[in-house]
């Protein structure tokens, strides 16, 4: 462990963090909110805190090991939710705990837009500016973002890279550089965020809300402006169309992304087996909603059927979480099945939580070929994915993956359980939290507002968890991590 | 024909054998002194000694008058530098080279003079594949010829008691198929040939050769034999080259397992193929046959590179109860032995890809041989060229066309037509015509035939 090389970054990325608090003021000034102290304060605190971090130990420049990586990036992110909550603390509005303003600041990072505030409308629109800022900077990882900018990271931005962004295979470069390749990834970023804000807009949101919204859909966040989510804009289809499109766009694999960037075809698109899984279970998911809708009469008219369930279905399916009806009171088996949706999540490299679908891909192909086993004792089976066998470390890599995900599943939510929630809503809490997903069932399908301070913490841990993938997190929590 | 064989390994011996009998100057190049030695004990041929490709060495050959280099050495590179080398320094007319990877197969524009100097790209591997494929595609058949691309196919079948034609004369078989035109280019009965009159009676057991269309071949087959069941699940052993491609070849329309006792190799193919079942054992392990069915596979082909495995393989798999049993044989001595006996088809190698060559060698312009019956036969594609009084063909009947004997005319492929031959249809220019030779020896004459006479020029 390098603890000074550890220090000298972790001050570099706080320096660099704060400045994300600065635009909320430019808001605050332009809307005459007077609502700029918090956001000075919180930035000065911010920046001086980097500052005296680094300060003292700039001169230590060593290459990052993977260790170190693991403990920047986990560091990171912990250190950051409770810098990041400083504004919600601050401010007068919202007036909300400790507690609560971590909670808030995690879930805006992690993307996973489960929110304790009620009365979002009626907030300034620095505050809820800064709320999208945060998902938006969470959604591509903002270490991938710092390694895009900080050349001075250097060779060690591979650790890192490699321990925030998710997905089962992380050493497919997609430039040879490290650093452009973060930078090609950002550029895409910003680009379908650019794109998705002016469709907003043109779809007839205010150009804050289009901004705002567009932070949050396009990092597969969930956060909104308003109370009912996306419900406020029931009466536009298209702004709700808009949101599908962007939605099911950022939970595909940004490397896709890229490369039918630079060749100018969609052909990668279709030959990959990741999307194609991933377009089928949204598409099937969507079908099966709207039929169920429409059989059960819950809503009036068939456009409205179609569209909300289509919208709740993406948007459930990739874990955004926005919500356009109480889809935690939908009929039948629908709100468990959305919620199960949640844990296969968006395509690996993409903004999007849950397990992946890569890894549900590559588990059902373990579960095939295991099968076949039994029929031809002696036949050698590869696990292929897209025509080309994974090696066995792979498969076993996401067996584990899966393993600890599940249980760390039922332990939270027994934990979620014993601090006195319903079983319901405690179960679908920690799902919710564990694939970034948002709004659960019962209790917090709307806010989390009536979780014991306990359970908050559990579930700001259960969202880090689902974030870093699992394994980035608990590998700290191993005394052989640590061992020298 | 002065001709230029680099590499003296299965393919370049057997070749050489082939074509030192027909009156060729052949020169073998190998950097093995030993196998060059032996080669020269046994035919009429020159050796040199030395690397294939380097110029140095190609001049000792001979390549300066050299009429055909072909190039068939175990490394892609070496051939197609040795072409490159001819081209460029002794400006060789046809430069054939043996290309097994198929990464190059894949670009046409590789190959040309201004790329790489091929004429003739052959891959042993492919020939065999194509032609094992052919067979399953064909249950019943000893074996399948394509002539002018695949429109018109020589089909060589056993007849069987209980086969509609059996025991009938040939004048009977439009009767009995009245819409399917086909002709009988030839019978052997008990390895003797026989050559195919109106009044000639079928028996079973006959090996007969007919040309038909494509898409008729099915149902002549099943006018001499009952009709056999399309085949469908298919084991291999062996996970060569040849098992691998014919696995690849195969799996979209078969159910194909194949067998191969190499962990590592075994789980290579497993990785490149995407249907088949791979299988990690034994293809003579009687267990494992039992347990992978054998009982209801229909064609259990040993395609692995050693004969005795294969053939005993292959014995053992009839014995379990396999339909059909092919086995990859390279020595044609064993051919011979088990032909008769459990193996329904023996596959020579050597005899598979021969024709591929020939078709460069022979004079006149030959679209395509086939080489039958282990040499002994061939089936030419001749190309008829210039008019009447140039040409010996051209504007007669074929009546009127002085054929060697033993020799005759199956069919013509007039552009994509494909016209049986009767005695009073008249060859134009420009004409494919499809010969059987039942004595491959009168090949010179029907050569001379089909070459244009000097006044054409």
């Amino acid at each position: 462990m390098q603890l000074f090389v550890i220090q000298r970054i972790l001050g570099l990325l706080l320096m660099l963090f704060s400045f994300s608090m600065l635009p909320p003021v430019l808001v605050s000034w332009f809307y005459s909110e007077n609502a700029m102290l918090p956001f000075i304060s919180a930035f000065l605190v911010t920046f001086v805190t980097g500052t005296v971090c680094w300060l003292p130990v700039r001169q230590h420049r060593a290459d990052l090991r993977i260790r170190d990586g693991f403990v920047v990036v986990v560091m990171f992110w912990t250190v950051l939710a409770l810098f990041g909550a400083l504004p919600f603390l601050l401010s007068a509005q919202p007036s909300i705990s400790i507690t609560d303003s971590v909670f808030e600041s995690m879930s805006g990072l992690t993307t996973t837009g489960a929110t304790v505030i009620a009365g979002l409308d009626a907030l300034p629109r620095s505050v809820l500016y800064y709320r999208q800022q945060l998902q938006w900077l969470g959604g591509m990882g903002i270490i991938v973002l710092a390694v895009a900018v900080l050349p001075m990271l250097g060779i060690g931005g591979m650790q890192l890279y490699r321990a925030e962004t998710p997905g089962p295979m992380k050493d497919n470069k997609l430039t040879p550089r490290i650093t452009e390749t973060a930078k090609a990834l950002w550029y895409i970023y910003l680009a379908l965020t650019v794109a998705c804000g002016l469709a907003y807009w043109a779809a007839g949101m205010t150009g804050f809300d289009a901004l705002s919204h567009a932070f949050s859909t396009v990092a597969i966040g969930g956060f909104s402006t308003h109370d009912l989510s996306m419900g406020y804009f029931n009466d536009q289809p298209l702004i709700e169309i808009v949101a599908i499109v962007f939605m099911f766009l950022s939970g595909i694999n940004f490397a896709l992304h890229f490369l039918a960037w630079r060749s100018r075809s969609s052909k990668y698109y279709f030959a990959d087996t990741e999307f194609k899984v991933y377009a089928a279970i949204l598409l099937l998911a969507s079908l099966l909603t709207v039929s169920y809708l429409y059989w059960t009469s819950t809503f009036d008219t068939v456009g409205e059927t179609i569209l909300r369930g289509v919208f709740q279905t993406i948007s459930i399916g990739t874990t955004a979480g926005f919500t356009v009806s109480e889809y935690h009171a939908w009929p039948g088996f629908l709100p468990i099945m959305l919620l199960m949706m949640s844990f296969i999540g968006g395509c690996a490299g993409s903004t999007g939580g849950g397990m992946k679908v890569i890894r549900v891909v590559m588990l059902m192909k373990q579960g095939g070929r295991e099968i076949l086993r039994l029929v031809h004792p002696s036949a050698q089976i590869p696990v292929k994915v897209g025509g080309k066998a994974l090696s066995d470390r792979v498969v076993e890599a996401v067996w584990g993956f899966f393993s600890l995900y599940v249980a760390s599943f039922c332990l939270l939510s027994l934990i979620m359980v014993a601090t006195g929630l319903d079983f319901v809503t405690a179960f679908s809490a920690v799902a919710a939290c564990m694939n970034n997903l948002g709004p659960g069932l019962g209790d917090v399908g709307m806010n989390y507002t009536s979780v014991s301070d306990v359970g908050k913490w559990v579930l700001c841990f259960a969202m880090l968890l689902g974030r870093l993938e699992i394994f980035t997190l608990l590998v700290l929590l191993t005394p052989a991590f640590w061992r020298k | 024909m002065k001709i230029i064989i680099l590499g003296a390994g299965q393919v370049g011996s057997s070749v050489a054998a082939n074509l030192a009998s027909e009156a060729n100057d052949i020169t073998v190049v190998d950097v093995d002194r030993k196998l060059l030695l032996n080669l020269q004990d046994k035919l009429d041929i020159r050796t040199v000694y030395g690397h294939a490709s380097y110029p140095d060495v190609l001049l000792r050959a001979g390549a300066e008058d050299a009429d055909m280099i072909l190039a068939v050495t175990n490394s892609d590179e070496t051939n197609m530098m040795a072409c490159q080398v001819a081209y460029s320094l002794f400006r060789t007319p046809t430069k054939v080279a043996r290309i097994r990877s198929r990464e190059y197969l894949g670009f046409k524009k590789l190959f040309g003079n201004e790329a790489i100097p091929v004429d003739v790209m052959i891959s042993p591997e492919q020939v065999i594949i194509d032609y094992v494929q052919k067979l399953i595609a064909h249950p019943g058949a000893l074996q399948v010829l394509d002539f002018a691309d695949g429109l018109l196919q020589l089909v060589a079948v056993k007849a069987y008691y209980g086969g509609p034609l059996v025991g009938q004369t040939l004048s009977a078989l439009p009767d009995h198929m009245p819409n399917v035109e086909t002709r009988v280019a030839a019978i052997f009965r008990k390895g003797t040939p026989i050559i195919p009159e109106g009044d000639t009676v079928i028996e079973a057991d006959d090996e007969v050769f007919f040309i038909a269309a494509r898409n008729d071949i099915r149902t002549v087959m099943g006018e001499l034999r009952r009709q056999d069941k399309p085949n469908k699940r298919i084991i291999i052993a062996g996970g060569g080259n040849i098992g691998k491609g014919l696995a690849q070849a195969l799996e979209n329309d078969y159910n194909v397992k194949l067998i191969d006792h190499n962990t590592r190799r075994s789980k290579q193919i497993s990785e490149e193929l995407d249907k088949t079942i791979v299988l990690h054992a034994d293809a003579a392990d009687e267990e494992l046959l039992l347990e992978e069915n054998i009982a209801s596979t229909d064609v259990f082909c040993a395609v692995t590179n050693d004969d005795e495995a294969n053939i005993l393989s292959c014995m053992l798999a009839k014995r379990l109860g396999a339909r059909k049993v092919l086995a990859l044989i390279n020595r044609a001595s064993y051919v011979d032995l088990v032909e008769s006996g459990d193996i329904d088809i023996a596959v020579s190698p050597h005899q598979a890809m021969i024709g591929s060559l020939l078709a460069h060698v022979r004079r006149g312009d030959v679209a395509a041989v086939h080489s039958l019956r282990r040499g002994a036969a061939e089936a030419i594609e001749a190309v008829a060229h210039g008019d009447s009084r140039s040409s010996k063909v051209v504007g007669r009947s074929i009546e009127d066309i002085k054929l060697p004997p033993g020799t005759n005319i199956g069919a013509i492929v007039r552009g994509s037509e494909v016209i049986m031959a009767h005695h009073d249809t008249v060859i134009e220019a420009e004409d494919h015509v499809i010969l059987f030779l039942i004595d491959k020896r009168r090949v010179g004459e029907v050569e001379k035939l089909f070459q244009v006479g000097v006044t054409f020029l």
